[in-house]
C-alpha cells in the first residue's frame, strides 16, 4: 500500500508539472501582457519596452516559466498586477474562506446524504425512495446559480432571515460568520446530497441482497442491528470515495456559488483575475484549484483501496 | 452475452438498422421516465426551431414604458428592465443553448471516442501518452477549464462549443477506453484479426457498434452537463453575447431586480431547470432500455433475487 501511495504521489507531481505548463502556455495567448495591463492603453512603446525589461517579460517563454515555477517552489507566488500585493497572502486568505465554506457544506451534507441514501435503499421503489429520487433528480438538474438565486429570493427577500450576500469581516468570530455561510452552503449541499444519496442507495440495495445479510436476518437478528452494524458498514465503502471526490467538485462549484453570494473565496478571486487580466493572480488561483482537485481525486482512490480488501490484495 | 448479441446482429440484414432504432425508440417511450423526458425535450426542440415565429414580440424589442411589468395577458412572463418581453426571450433562448450543448457534446464524443478507441485498442506507449494528456485536462474542474479557455481566447458560440468539447473529451475517452479493453479480447475481434482486417476496420466496424449503447448513454448524460455548463458560463458573462437571449445571462442581469421583479429571474431559471430535468429523465429511460437490451432475462433474475 505505501509503495502504491508513493507511486501515485510521484505520478501526481508529474501531472501537476504538466498542468503548470498547460496553465502557463494558455496564458501566453492572452492579448496584451502584464506591461500593457499595468500601463494601460495610452502607454508609449518606449515605456512598455522599459517596463517589460524590468519585469523580465522580454525573456523567452521557457525561461519565464522556470522563473515562475521556481518562485512557487520557494513560496513566492508572484505579485498581483491589480491588487499590487503578494499573491501568496491573498491566496492563503481566500483559501481559508473557501475551505470554511467547503467544510461547512461537507459537515451538513455527508451525514444527511448517507441517511437519505440508506432510507431510499431500504424502502426501494416505495414512497420514501420515490420522493428521495425525485429530490436528487431535481438537485442535479438545477445549476448552482439558479438554486442560489432562488434561496436568496426566499430567505433574504421574502422571509428576510438571512443575509443575501456574504460580506464577511475577517476578524469576526465564528458564530457571526456562520449566518453568511448558510445560504451558499445549502446551494452546494443539493448537488452533494444527490451524489452521496444515489451512491449510498445503490450500494445499500446491493448489500441488502447479499447472502450474509440474509444469514443475519434468518439468524433472527433485529432489523436495526442488521441494517446499522452489518449492512451500512459495507454499503459505505463506495460512498466514501464519492465523498472524497466531492471535495474536488466543491472547489469547482465554488466559482459560481461564490459569485452568486459575493463570498470572498478562491472562486471570486479567480473571476476577479479573469475580469482584470491579472495574469500572475489567475495562474496562481488556477494552479491551486487544480492541485486541490487532483489531491481529492487521489484521496478518493486511496480511500476506496484502503477500505476495499478485494482491491487491496491485488 | 456480447457474443450472442453480435451473432444475432449478423443474422439480421443491415437494412434493419432503422427498425432497431425504431424499436429502441418504442421501448424508450414505454418507459415512464423515458416518455416524460422525451416529451419535455421535444417541447424544447420545438421552441428552438420555431421560437422566433412563436414569440409574440421580437426578442430585442424594447417597450420602455412597460419596463419590469409583472406577468399579464400581454406579457405572459412579464418584462425585463428594458421592457423586453421575457416570454419571447425565453422562447428564443432555447435555440442557442440547445444548439450549443448538443454540438459541444457531439464534438466531445467524437474526440473522446477517437481517443478512447485508439488508446484502448493499441495500448502501449500510445495509450500512456494520450491518457496522461487526458489526465492533465481532467485535473481541472470542468467549469474552471472552460472559463480559462474562454477568458483567454475570447467568448462566442464557436469557442464555447470547443471549450466544452475539450472538457468532455477525457471523460468520454475514459469510458470508451474501458469498454474497448473489455471488447478487445472477445472472439469476434480475434476473428476479424485472423481475417486480416485493418486496425481501423476493427475499431470502427467491430468494436464501435458493440460499444454504442454505453456511448449513447454517456452522450445523454453529457448533454445535461453541457447545458448546465453553458448556462453557468452565460451567468458569469462568458456565454452567448447580448443582445441574443441567453438564459444564464438573463438570470444574472435580472438579479438586481429580484426584490421588485422576481419574474425576470424566475422564468429563465425554470426554463434551464425543466430542460435539464427532461434530459436527465431521458437518460434514465435510455439506461433502462439499454440494460434490458444487453442483459435481458438475467437482469430480471437479479432483480427478482433481491
Amino acid at each position: 500500500m505505501s509503495r502504491y501511495i508513493l507511486k501515485r504521489l510521484l505520478f501526481l507531481t508529474f501531472t501537476l508539472a504538466l498542468v503548470s505548463v498547460l496553465i502557463f502556455s494558455i496564458m501566453e495567448f492572452l492579448p496584451g501582457d502584464a506591461a500593457t495591463v499595468i500601463l494601460g492603453q495610452m502607454a508609449t512603446p518606449e515605456d512598455l519596452a522599459i517596463l517589460r525589461a524590468k519585469l523580465g517579460l522580454d525573456r523567452p517563454a521557457p525561461e519565464r516559466y522556470l522563473h515562475w515555477v521556481a518562485g512557487i517552489l520557494r513560496g513566492d507566488w508572484g505579485e498581483s498586477l491589480r491588487l499590487k500585493t503578494e499573491v501568496g497572502g491573498i491566496l492563503l486568505e481566500r483559501l481559508r474562506n473557501s475551505s470554511a465554506l467547503a467544510l461547512f457544506t461537507f459537515i451538513l451534507a455527508v451525514p444527511s446524504g448517507i441517511l437519505l441514501g440508506t432510507l431510499a435503499g431500504l424502502w426501494r421503489d416505495r414512497l420514501p425512495d420515490r420522493l428521495i429520487s425525485m429530490g436528487t433528480l431535481l438537485a442535479v438538474s438545477l445549476p448552482e446559480f439558479v438554486t442560489g438565486t432562488f434561496l436568496i429570493i426566499i430567505f433574504a427577500s421574502w422571509l428576510q432571515i438571512l443575509p443575501p450576500s456574504s460580506l464577511i469581516d475577517p476578524d469576526a468570530n465564528l458564530s457571526a460568520s456562520i449566518q453568511f455561510l448558510i445560504l451558499p452552503a445549502i446551494t452546494m449541499l443539493f448537488v452533494m446530497w444527490a451524489h452521496i444519496t444515489r451512491m449510498t442507495r445503490s450500494s445499500m440495495i446491493e448489500v441488502m441482497g447479499s447472502n450474509y445479510i440474509r444469514t443475519a436476518v434468518l439468524k433472527g437478528l433485529p432489523r436495526n442491528k442488521v441494517v446499522f452494524s452489518h449492512a451500512l458498514r459495507n454499503a459505505l465503502l463506495p460512498t466514501i470515495s464519492v465523498i472524497a471526490m466531492n471535495i474536488g467538485w466543491l472547489f469547482g462549484g465554488l466559482i459560481v456559488v461564490e459569485s452568486v453570494f459575493a463570498y470572498p473565496g478562491l472562486g471570486q478571486l479567480l473571476l476577479f483575475a479573469i475580469r482584470n487580466q491579472d495574469v500572475p493572480l489567475l495562474q496562481a488561483v488556477t494552479l491551486l484549484i487544480a492541485a486541490i482537485y487532483m489531491l481529492s481525486n487521489l484521496a478518493a482512490d486511496l480511500l476506496y483501496r484502503l477500505f476495499n480488501p478485494r482491491i487491496r490484495l491485488q | 452475452m456480447i457474443l450472442s448479441q453480435t451473432e444475432a446482429k449478423a443474422s439480421v440484414p443491415a437494412m434493419s438498422n432503422a427498425l432497431r432504432l425504431w424499436r429502441g425508440f418504442l421501448s424508450l417511450a414505454r418507459n415512464p421516465s423515458g416518455l416524460t423526458g422525451l416529451i419535455i425535450v421535444a417541447l424544447f426542440v420545438v421552441m428552438a426551431i420555431f421560437g422566433e415565429v412563436l414569440a409574440p414580440f421580437p426578442y430585442t424589442e424594447q417597450h420602455y414604458s412597460d419596463a419590469l411589468m409583472s406577468p399579464s395577458k400581454t406579457y405572459l412572463f412579464g418584462t425585463d428592465q428594458y421592457g423586453r418581453d421575457i416570454f419571447s426571450r425565453v422562447l428564443v433562448g432555447a435555440r442557442s443553448i440547445l444548439l450549443l450543448s448538443v454540438t459541444a457534446t457531439l464534438l466531445g464524443l467524437l474526440l473522446g471516442v477517437t481517443v478512447g478507441l485508439i488508446t484502448g485498442y493499441f495500448g502501449g506507449w500510445v495509450d500512456e501518452i494520450l491518457m496522461r494528456l487526458m489526465d492533465v485536462i481532467m485535473s481541472f474542474p470542468s467549469l474552471l477549464l472552460a472559463l480559462l479557455l474562454l477568458s483567454v481566447f475570447g467568448s462566442g458560440m464557436f469557442k464555447i462549443i470547443i471549450g466544452i468539447a475539450v472538457v468532455f473529451m477525457p471523460r468520454v475517452a475514459r469510458v470508451v477506453r474501458s469498454i474497448v479493453l473489455d471488447l478487445k479480447s472477445k472472439e469476434f475481434v480475434d476473428a476479424a484479426k485472423v481475417r486480416g482486417e485493418s486496425a481501423f476496420y476493427i475499431m470502427s466496424q467491430e468494436i464501435l457498434p458493440n460499444a454504442s449503447g454505453p456511448i449513447i448513454v454517456e452522450g445523454s448524460i453529457r448533454i445535461s452537463y453541457a447545458i448546465l455548463l453553458a448556462a453557468s458560463l452565460g451567468y458569469l458573462g462568458l456565454g452567448v453575447q447580448p443582445p441574443s437571449p441567453d438564459w444564464g445571462l438573463q438570470v444574472s442581469e435580472g438579479r438586481q431586480f429580484i426584490l421588485i421583479a422576481p419574474w425576470v429571474v424566475i422564468f429563465p431559471s425554470l426554463a434551464i431547470a425543466i430542460l435539464v430535468i427532461g434530459v436527465n429523465l431521458l437518460t434514465d429511460g435510455l439506461k433502462k432500455v439499454m440494460d434490458s437490451d444487453t442483459t435481458g432475462p438475467n437482469q430480471e433474475m437479479q432483480q427478482g433475487g433481491q
